[in-house]
């Protein structure tokens, strides 16, 4: 088996005008009365692609994700799986199968029954069952556990058997519905990476919906960030959070600055802003934003630097203030620092060495700066 | 002070109650079997050995010779007691499952109501429930009545030519329990459906089965617990049902809550009635302590 | 949940009918002129009026309102008291059969349970009347107010009560100051149940009542063996109605206790 780096690196099927999405989404639109969960929405899905949808609650990804199971059907639009629209197709015909948030399990059946549910309602013949649910068991290690009722078993078990459950069918989509939210922090990072084994193993297409975006840039090949019933941005994770398409992705995915201002120039690749901050900024962008507009740059903390010597290039990309915060995290170390206008901006540094001699201490006075291709240029 | 006030307190939270219920209903249970062994006699109270609590532990034992299971030859011998036993057996099995068969999907349709009706549905189902059981049953006399509402209205629309007899008849027994029992069937059924998680019937779809094989399979199964609870409820009571049988049923319907009044009331056969309800407790005492099991394990579930 | 089909909007009509109509039509019977039950003849309250002076019939309702008082007041009492017992202590000696002793009498026979009590005074010589009907219905009502009680302190945080604990309230103390605020919205109707349960008894008030005293199902039931009379219609009518308007605004009440804790709440919440 090759490793998942080399499958992932290549993995691209939405960047290639030649392939197929496998499902898409077609201007759906799904109101409950008054309230509209899902806003004229299109989304394409790739066959094998790990697919994250990421919102707050109430943004219509649940929704969404029930549209394609089939428990909700959308007021207006169409879904389209494999070249066939699911208009009026119910939940029980259809190829995908769904991993629930509550897990779901029944509770009046073993552990084996409630993986051979969905088989034996294909009329699989016995022998046939009995094979795929060792196998489903084998694959998620719970043989030992095949005939416990779902109560006799611990969080992470049941989180097991209810993958095994929707997997037994072989569905040529699986949904997630917040799989590991119920899990501990530890747990569900060891399960993150189990569940992009398997998907890869089985070469499923997997849709998963989650509110934890450190949940979804880890597992997903693309995520479509959501608020109000429509996607925000549809990108890999790298790129929603190096080059977020507006404030909202910038502001919802990690930790950021924003600085504003107004366009003063744009000459060979670069913005130049009077921040409202009291110093300017240059950022690489490639739009060219028109004099005078207003506009904003985003920059990550860890882009920060804090020293106590003012940068080469000050007063560019550059402004002094005084150390607010320190917040010692092991692997680094978070600075509030604040400027003049009261404005708090938050940088962190990495901590490669065990000690520092002469580290930077509360009430210093310091600058923060910037390079000129740290930050984003944000259209709104 | 206060803390031997508040071991009191605690202890008296137990004891009041207990001693109470002891007293009053487990205390009659013996002194129920214990006349159910004495004899006949005009006078009163009318029957010979006279439970004397204080005539010692002598006084028992010499009372105790004259004990005798005379009632309970005399309950075997005449095949009138059994077939009342048998067929209030019968008629209150075959009522339970028509009270069942209407709560269910009452039940059903009341857990799958939009979450702002429930209450008032709930409340609906209970209000009858309040009003006087007797009323209940004697307002039904007057729609089964031969020239009553029911058959006017089938006279009427034509749907017959001759006026159904049902009173006086089991048909208007099992009416009769049906409806007073009803409530007891749907409020338990109501609330393990309610409390079910509705995501297992959306799993089973979602696994392939049809809304049908869903309700079959994961649905009814998961609440069971309910309809046992409600059959309990309304079977239990039923066999012993005194009011019905009597409005409603005919001079030729056994029933033994019936035979037990005409005995005690009627006979004023003190220990014939006694032994006769010693014996329905015993046919009852299986399904009362599996209701009380029930009880208890839905109890320390819901702790 | 899911769709309300219109299977379910049937079946919940027709259960509702069946449940209701039988009353309805006891109702409107109570106010016809004709001495027939089933043939309306009209509309007329005469047999209100006659109801009035029918001293019998008031004093056995004046029997039956003081002990439907007492009992349901007694057994409110006794009831919180065992529900309690029942909820917090989960280990004492014989539990078994004090949970079996509060159940039991949900689901015993009434026959049983009204030769048995009657055994009982005959052989304690209570002399049978007023008081032993009282006492024999305190003991049935007391298990259905334990059980409602019970599930109302199975969902009680108790973490409300260890506070006042660690504030320095006795247990006694907070009890009173604490649990039972909290919980009397379901000893009221606990109270409730008692109260129209043992207004409704006949079968328990036949076997023990003495001389003297007859309650009003007794008295019904006496002129219910003689026929189907709009009198009696009369009388059910007024009970009915007594109790549905009792039920009814005792849940509007609570319901719009309710609806001003969520308003109050939801202010709070926007105001933060």
């Amino acid at each position: 088996m090759k490793s998942l780096g080399s499958i992932r690196r290549s993995f691209a099927p939405w960047a290639d005008p030649a392939s197929k999405p496998f499902i898409s989404v077609k201007n759906v639109t799904k109101r409950f009365g008054d309230f509209t969960a899902v806003d004229d929405l299109s989304l394409d899905i790739y066959t094998r692609e790990f697919f994250a949808l990421l919102g707050a609650s109430g943004c219509g990804k649940s929704t969404l994700l029930r549209m394609l199971a089939g428990f909700e059907q959308p007021t207006s639009g169409e879904i389209i799986l494999d070249g066939q629209s699911l208009a009026g197709i119910p939940p029980y015909r259809r190829p995908v199968n769904m991993m629930f948030q509550s897990y779901a399990l029944f509770p009046h059946m073993t552990v084996e029954n409630n993986i051979a549910f969905g088989l034996k309602q294909d009329g699989m013949p016995k022998a046939d069952i009995a094979a795929r649910v060792a196998q489903m068991l084998k694959l998620v290690k719970l043989e030992k556990f095949s005939q416990r009722k779902p109560h006799q078993l611990s969080g992470g078990q049941r989180q097991r058997v209810a993958l095994a459950r929707s997997l037994a069918k072989r569905p040529k989509v699986l949904l997630l519905d917040e799989p590991l939210g119920a899990l501990d922090k530890k747990l569900r990072e060891e399960t993150q990476f189990e569940l992009m084994d398997l998907q890869q193993e089985l070469g499923l297409t997997f849709v998963v919906v989650t509110h934890d975006q450190e949940e979804a840039m880890t597992m997903a090949d693309r995520i479509a960030v959501m608020s109000h019933g429509k996607v925000i941005q549809v990108a890999t994770p790298a790129e929603i959070y190096e080059a977020p398409n507006s404030r909202f992705v910038a502001d919802f995915i990690g930790d950021v600055n924003i600085f504003e201002g107004a366009v003063s120039g744009a000459e060979g690749g670069y913005v130049r802003l009077e921040g409202a901050n009291g110093f300017p900024i240059r950022m690489a962008s490639p739009e060219r934003p028109a004099a005078g507009a207003r506009s904003a740059v985003a920059v990550r903390p860890e882009k920060i630097r804090v020293s106590r010597q003012p940068p080469a290039n000050a007063p560019v990309n550059a402004v002094q203030g005084e150390i607010w915060d320190i917040g010692y995290l092991g692997d680094m170390t978070v600075f509030h620092v604040r400027l003049k206008d009261g404005r708090v901006i938050k940088a962190s540094s990495l901590n490669a060495v065990r000690a520092v001699e002469d580290p930077l201490g509360y009430d210093q006075e310091v600058w923060v700066s910037f390079g000129e291709d740290a930050g984003v240029v944000l259209k709104d | 002070m206060t803390r031997v006030a508040s071991a009191l307190f605690s202890r008296l939270v137990i004891i009041i109650p207990y001693a109470w219920l002891l007293f009053f209903f487990l205390i009659p249970f013996f002194i129920v079997f214990r006349i159910s062994l004495s004899q006949t006699a005009v006078a009163m109270p009318p029957y010979t050995p006279v439970f004397d609590l204080f005539g010692g532990l002598s006084g028992i034992v010499e009372k105790a010779r004259e004990f005798s299971f005379d009632n309970y030859v005399w309950l075997t011998e005449d095949v009138l007691y059994f077939n009342a036993y048998v067929s209030s057996v019968i008629i209150a099995a075959i009522s339970t499952l028509l009270t069942l068969l209407i709560a269910y999907p009452i039940a059903y349709g009341m857990a799958k109501a939009p979450k702002t009706v429930r209450p008032t549905l709930l409340m609906l189902v209970i209000l009858p429930f309040w009003t006087s059981f007797l009323i209940r049953v004697y307002a039904w006399i007057a729609i089964l009545k031969p020239e009553g509402l029911l058959n006017q209205f089938l006279l009427a629309t034509g749907v017959i030519d001759q006026p159904l007899i049902i009173l006086n008849t089991n048909w208007a027994i099992y009416i009769g329990i049906v409806y007073s029992y009803l409530p007891f069937m749907v409020l338990p059924i109501y609330s393990s459906l309610e409390k079910m998680d509705h995501t297992l019937t959306e799993a089973a779809l979602d696994l392939g089965c049809t809304p049908f094989t869903a309700f079959w399979r994961v649905t009814f199964p998961l609440s069971l617990a309910g309809v046992v609870a409600g059959c309990l409820l309304v079977f239990i009571p039923a066999v012993g049902e005194f009011v019905i049988p009597d409005l409603l049923g005919g001079s030729e319907t056994l029933m033994i809550g019936k035979t037990l009044w005409n005995e005690f009331n009627a006979n004023r056969d003190w220990p014939v009635s006694s032994a006769v309800a010693t014996i329905l407790l015993l046919i009852l005492v299986l399904p009362i302590v599996y209701f009380q099991n029930a009880q208890a394990k839905a109890d320390s579930e819901g702790r | 949940m899911g769709t309300w089909s219109r299977f379910n909007i049937a079946s919940i009509v027709l259960g509702f009918g069946f449940l209701y109509l039988p009353i309805v039509l006891l109702v409107i019977f109570s106010f016809n002129e004709s001495k027939l039950v089933t043939v309306w003849a009209g509309f007329s309250t005469k047999w209100y009026a006659q109801l009035l002076h029918n001293q019998a019939l008031l004093d056995a309702a004046w029997v039956t309102i003081r002990v439907a008082l007492i009992s349901a007041t007694c057994a409110t009492v006794l009831g919180t008291l065992a529900a309690l017992a029942l909820v917090r202590y989960t280990r004492f000696r014989g539990r078994m059969l004090f949970s079996g002793m509060v159940y039991a009498p949900l689901v015993m026979p009434e026959v049983i349970t009204g030769l048995s009590l009657l055994l009982l005074f005959v052989a304690i010589g209570l002399d049978r009347g007023f008081w032993t009907i009282t006492l024999a219905h305190i003991t049935f009502t007391m298990c259905f107010v334990a059980v409602v009680v019970q599930s109302r302190l199975l969902s009680f945080d108790r973490s409300i009560e260890e506070a006042a604990l660690d504030l320095g309230a006795t247990p006694v103390r907070t009890f009173f100051a604490i649990t039972l605020p909290v919980i009397a919205p379901a000893v009221f109707s606990g109270w409730v149940l008692a109260f129209t349960l043992s207004l409704d008894d006949l079968v328990i008030s036949s076997f023990t009542t003495g001389p003297g005293a007859t309650t009003l199902p007794m008295k019904i039931y006496s002129q219910v063996r003689l026929g189907v009379t709009p009198e009696i219609n009369a009388i059910c009518t007024i009970l009915i109605g007594v109790v549905a308007i009792g039920v009814v605004v005792a849940s509007i009440v609570t319901k719009q206790r309710e609806a001003q804790r969520e308003r109050d709440e939801r202010a709070a919440f926007a105001q933060s």
